[in-house]
């Protein structure tokens, strides 16, 4: 996504990224990006809150018209909710004791993979 | 050197989190991903209240027939739903039931009406999520270019998931 923002802004269109992938997003360098602080999945702000996603597309039109220079990264004023902490902690980890399993399932992946450029390699 | 998998409060390192976790798969080489250190800017062409904006997903339409390609929609009928269980949001901690939570048509197209800016384009768009960087930017974004200059679009919102 951040590459399609950089080729639309290169062509003149001007663009706005809201989402949750900050280290990502700013590594690839994008002209403006609204960091909201969630899990993936909810960049615009929490299910079924709409005021709080009203206030998250607002901030995003404000950093549109507003922003000065490219690399511009604000900061939404919210965070995930109080009652699940271990978010940031939960997402993607390897947990120890699940290292064989994890194994065997890349094994597994490999070899689907094999067999699908063997099948197009035959065809 | 700090373990990533605890949590500081500081924003989540998705890249070293997906490294160790593709390391865990057995994979040998780390995905590099994009970095540039030229970032292009444009200024929107008039005063945002004037501006006609195109909002832009990673989701894909319903019923998905599989393939992740580029794909566009109307915004009225906005869609309920949207495909988004091949993409990878944190299915433990949340759910994208709610498709406002990630492509906010109703709560843009409120504020348009109340003169925040001059509208959404007919269409939204999805873009596809590709491993290979060469696809997106030789075929997806000069794609998503096209549609949006024949929208008329002076600016975009994209909300990757």
């Amino acid at each position: 996504m951040s590459l399609v923002a950089r080729h639309l802004e290169a062509n003149g269109i001007p663009t706005v990224i809201i989402g949750s992938a900050r280290d990502v997003v700013e590594y690839c360098g994008v002209p403006r990006f609204l960091f909201t602080d969630f899990p993936l999945g909810n960049p615009c702000g929490h299910p079924w809150d709409q005021q709080m996603q009203e206030k998250i597309v607002r901030q995003a039109l404000d950093l549109l018209a507003n922003a000065t220079g490219p690399k511009t990264t604000v900061n939404a004023p919210f965070t995930w909710k109080a009652s699940d902490p271990g978010w940031r902690a939960r997402y993607g980890r390897v947990d120890p004791a699940e290292r064989e399993r994890l194994l065997a399932v890349g094994e597994e992946r490999r070899r689907q993979k094999a067999k699908a450029k063997t099948a197009v390699r035959d065809a | 050197m700090s373990n990533p998998m605890v949590d500081t409060g500081e924003p989540v390192p998705y890249m070293e989190r997906t490294r160790q976790y593709y390391r865990a798969l057995g994979y040998a080489k780390d995905y590099v991903w994009a970095q540039h250190d030229e970032v292009p800017f444009a200024k929107l062409p008039k005063p945002l209240s004037e501006c006609r904006l195109a909002l832009i997903t990673t989701a894909g339409p319903v019923p998905y027939d599989g393939k992740r390609q580029l794909w566009s929609a109307a915004i009225d009928p906005a869609p309920a739903r949207l495909h988004t269980a091949n993409l990878a949001w944190d299915k433990e901690s949340t759910h994208t039931d709610d498709r406002g939570s990630f492509l906010p048509i109703e709560i843009a197209s409120k504020l348009a009406r109340d003169g925040v800016f001059a509208g959404l384009t007919p269409r939204f768009h999805g873009v596809p999520t590709d491993y290979s960087q060469r696809s997106t930017t030789d075929d997806v974004a000069p794609k998503v270019l096209q549609r949006l200059r024949d929208d008329g679009a002076d600016g975009a919102i994209l909300c990757p998931l």
